[in-house]
């Protein structure tokens, strides 16, 4: 546009315009840079306990800072499992308000009920913990623990997962309130993507005698299918990196186990527990590492996610 | 009009809201033949080919009041199932609207809503509704592919086989040409042509030529009011309205 | 047709309808009781006391001045470094951003650093600053606090500069204005709105987080105006006290769980707000 207009057509005065666009250049680049400096300093910070412990890190389940002996494999276990419950949990509820409040709701609900659920991203996360911690895990273990170790605990097989102390608190818990933390990230994209699928696509199956189940399912979400993947993911990094939440429910103990409802630990809540009050350069060292393997997982699953994406738009074909 | 009658409107009214968007509107749609409609935009012909198949009830604050006949049948009654309704009365749309799958399953789409077929006669099925439609020759060795990868002729041929496939006994075609160049238009109307041996065809067109190439019979709307309804050649040589004949002439419109 | 099938199909239907209907119900259940608890308890604690007073040791009487202080203080100046490194690295990518490298990268970049976790972001502010100046502070709370404010920035402002048509552009440039002008004055004052949506949003986003302060503000019992020593704020109070076993700190954390709730909630809805504007004005 303007490119050829800045030389011959203006007065002769300073031209401003690339030293603009340096400027711009620079801070676009710094945000690169942020990331680098991030990576390294972290790489840096986390470089003794990877001399002391090595690859062994990732696979140690005992944390003792009296002994100075340090794995991350039940952080690893605490936060990845607790991202899957609550993928488990999210993505069907989110599928399911999205497509109520696209296809089935009446029009003039549709608004104040959108907001509504977005205001749950809007509730700072170190609510859903204290709410979780005083409010949720007592009702939880009063009122619906025992209930389903009788009923769940007892199928073969899945039943092992449903065992352990009815505290309220637990891997389990956690999970819970970070699927329910997800729910508006996840559904709020849904919603969005499927509000843009063409009227008249939805009509042709219509037309054809579907339902409004099979016009979602075999239209809609086809037709967004990249960016349904792309909230799902959305989810998936905010549950891995939440740290608050997690932090007051899911009882920091560095501990294993199959059953759901015992206490566990996850990278951020162990961070948040123990960092500031970490003694010795090993110890702090190993925590950082910590935050290493966060960063790196939330890393992989952007990148993984995009990915996905990418290819998804290759097999979709023209898409007009 | 000696032909059996298929769709029978009877003081048909349509409101969006407050507003009176069809008014009192009377015709018989006569079995295997071609009605066009036109009109203006906006005349409510679109609207009208939206009550056949009740689509408008997708979107609030639509109400239509009359009765509709299908084979004597009141299609607006309660009663009425809109799915098996929707599956008698096919529709095509102004642009294609291929699903976000292969050809192949594009089509077996609505098959399998009502059918269980064994592979086999799904097959046949399906290369009866494409060669129905003019296109089993260009896809029969791309079944696979993507919809999306047709061009855009070939597109709304894959639509019209999606609605044969089902086997509707009317076929609604909502301006089916009005995104296509002039050949694949031809190609169409040449279906169009064909396919009214086994169906009852409603056709909106914005485009005159069109609905005195393709229709036995022509409706033309101005408004919401059906001004004249006959047979087509009547219509465009001798019309009795003032009104129609200004707007086919061209003085109008 | 197989009238078995689709009755299978009808079923199908209604239960997935009910089911979807029953997910609102779900994530609604969650909201109510949520801030149900919040009205309950926060409001039992909240009094004229809470503005007043700094935070007392347990058992005695207080409030939460210092740390709605600090906390106001440190997100003012995360907003303020913030904010324009987010603008002008924005306006690269909408703007230059068509060819080269830096613009796609910057882009992925921006997208990894919006969704890391805004811990990993305490770490390294803690790893390259309190550990250089050897204490916890405001400044590194707010240093981190900008970290998450960056990426948030950038991401909107591209997407609003992107809504403005280029004949807008196009129609400056024919008035012989130059490309920084054209930027600066009409450009990004015609995205204003949605700029604007994009800084409230990120504010709203700092103004709940807890985990980048824990290793980089800290806390401080006392008041303080020095943005160079550990600062008390919201967040981290409201974690002291409600993982404390005293009654009265409960209390406290329950009443400054409340101001922040709603705080962010409006700030949320300006946010939506502005955003509305943006979108009708196009």
């Amino acid at each position: 546009m303007s490119t050829q207009l800045s030389s011959s057509t203006q007065k002769p005065r300073t031209n401003l315009d690339p030293l603009f666009r340096l400027i711009t250049r620079c801070f676009a680049f710094l945000v690169l840079a942020l990331l680098a400096a991030i990576l390294l300093s972290l790489i840096q910070g986390a470089t003794p306990a990877i001399k002391h412990f090595g690859l062994g890190f990732l696979t140690n389940a005992s944390w003792d800072p009296v002994a100075q002996e340090f794995g991350a494999l039940v952080p690893i276990f605490g936060t990845l499992i607790t991202a899957t419950i609550a993928l488990i949990i999210g993505v069907p509820v989110s599928f399911g308000i999205a497509m109520f409040l696209t296809e089935l709701c009446p029009l003039q609900l549709r608004r104040p009920l959108g907001v509504a659920i977005e205001l749950l991203a809007g509730i700072p996360s170190i609510i859903y913990g204290m709410w979780g911690l005083f409010v949720f895990a007592p009702w939880f273990a009063d009122h619906v623990q025992p209930w389903m170790m009788e009923t769940l605990g007892a199928i073969p097989g899945i039943g092992l997962l449903f065992q352990g102390l009815p505290m309220g608190i637990g891997v389990f818990t956690a999970g819970l309130i970070l699927g329910i933390m997800v729910i508006p990230f996840i559904a709020s994209v849904m919603r969005d993507v499927f509000e843009v699928v063409p009227p008249m696509l939805k009509e042709s199956a219509y037309g054809l005698g579907a339902t409004t189940w099979e016009v979602v399912r075999h239209v809609v979400l086809p037709y967004t299918k990249t960016g349904v993947v792309g909230g799902i993911m959305l989810g998936l990094g905010r549950a891995l990196g939440e740290t608050m939440a997690v932090t007051f429910v899911i009882g920091n103990a560095y501990q294993i186990s199959a059953g759901l409802f015992n206490p566990s630990n996850s990278i951020a809540s162990s961070l948040a527990n123990e960092f500031a009050e970490a003694e010795g350069e090993l110890y702090l060292s190993a925590l950082i590492e910590l935050g290493l393997i966060l960063f790196f997982i939330t890393f992989v699953v952007l990148a993984c996610s995009k990915l996905l994406l990418l290819r998804l738009k290759a097999g979709e074909g023209k898409e007009s | 009009m000696t032909d059996s009658i298929k769709l029978q409107v009877k003081n048909l009214n349509f409101y969006y809201g407050a507003f009176h968007a069809l008014k009192n509107i009377n015709m018989n749609i006569p079995a295997g033949k071609v009605t066009a409609f036109i009109g203006p935009s906006g005349c409510g012909k679109s609207t009208l080919l939206r009550i056949f198949n009740r689509m408008f009830e997708l979107y609030p604050n639509l109400r239509a009041e009359g009765e509709l006949l299908l084979d004597g049948k009141n299609i607006l009654g309660r009663d009425i199932d809109v799915n098996l309704l929707r599956a008698k009365v096919g529709m095509v749309f102004q642009k294609p609207t291929p699903f976000p799958m292969s050809i192949y399953d594009n089509i077996a789409f609505g098959i399998k809503l009502y059918e269980r077929l064994p592979k086999s006669e799904m097959d046949d099925r399906i290369e009866w509704a494409l060669k129905k439609a003019a296109l089993w020759e260009e896809v029969k060795n791309k079944l696979k592919q993507s919809g999306h990868s047709l061009s855009g002729g070939q597109q709304q041929r894959l639509c019209i086989a999606r609605a044969v496939a089902n086997r509707p006994e009317v076929l609604l075609l909502d301006e089916p040409t009005s995104a296509l160049d002039p050949i694949s238009t031809a190609q169409i109307e040449e279906l169009v042509h064909e396919l009214k041996e086994n169906y009852t065809i409603a056709i909106v067109t914005h485009n005159m030529q069109q609905a005195a190439r393709v229709s036995d019979y022509t409706a033309y709307m101005y408004l919401g009011d059906l001004i004249e309804f006959g047979e087509t050649d009547a219509i465009f040589t001798a019309p009795k309205q003032k009104a129609t004949e200004d707007y086919i002439t061209g003085k109008f419109g | 047709m197989d009238n078995a099938l689709y009755r299978r199909r009808r079923l199908v239907n209604s239960f997935n309808k009910t089911m979807s209907f029953l997910t609102v119900a779900f994530g609604l259940f969650w909201l109510v009781w949520i801030l149900y608890t919040l009205l309950k308890l926060g409001l039992g604690g909240l009094s004229l006391d809470v503005f007043t007073q700094i935070t007392p040791p347990p058992g005695s009487q207080g409030g939460l001045a210092n740390a709605i202080y600090g906390s106001l203080l440190m997100t003012l100046f995360g907003t303020l470094i913030g904010t324009p490194v987010g603008i002008l690295a924005g306006v690269y990518l909408a703007e230059f951003g068509n060819r080269g490298w830096l613009a796609p990268t910057t882009r992925f970049i921006n997208d990894i650093l919006l969704s890391a976790p805004s811990i990993v972001i305490g770490l390294f502010i803690y790893e390259v600053y309190v550990v250089s100046v050897g204490h916890f502070s405001g400044w590194a709370g707010s240093l981190a606090l900008s970290l998450l404010v960056i990426p948030v920035v950038v991401r909107t402002t591209e997407n609003m500069l992107r809504l403005v048509p280029n004949s807008l552009r196009e129609a400056a440039s024919a008035l012989g204005a130059p490309q920084w002008k054209v930027i600066m004055s009409v450009t990004l004052r015609a995205s204003k709105a949605g700029v604007i949506t994009g800084i409230l949003l990120a504010v709203a986003r700092i103004s709940g987080e807890t985990a980048p302060l824990l290793f980089t503000a800290l806390n401080n019992q006392f008041w303080n105006s020095n943005m160079n020593a550990p600062m008390a704020n919201l967040p981290i109070v409201i974690f002291q006290f409600a993982m404390s076993p005293y009654e009265d700190w409960h209390t406290l954390a329950w009443a400054g769980s409340l101001l922040i709730t709603f705080s962010v909630l409006t700030l949320n809805i300006l946010a939506r707000w502005f955003g509305s504007q943006q979108t009708s004005s196009h």
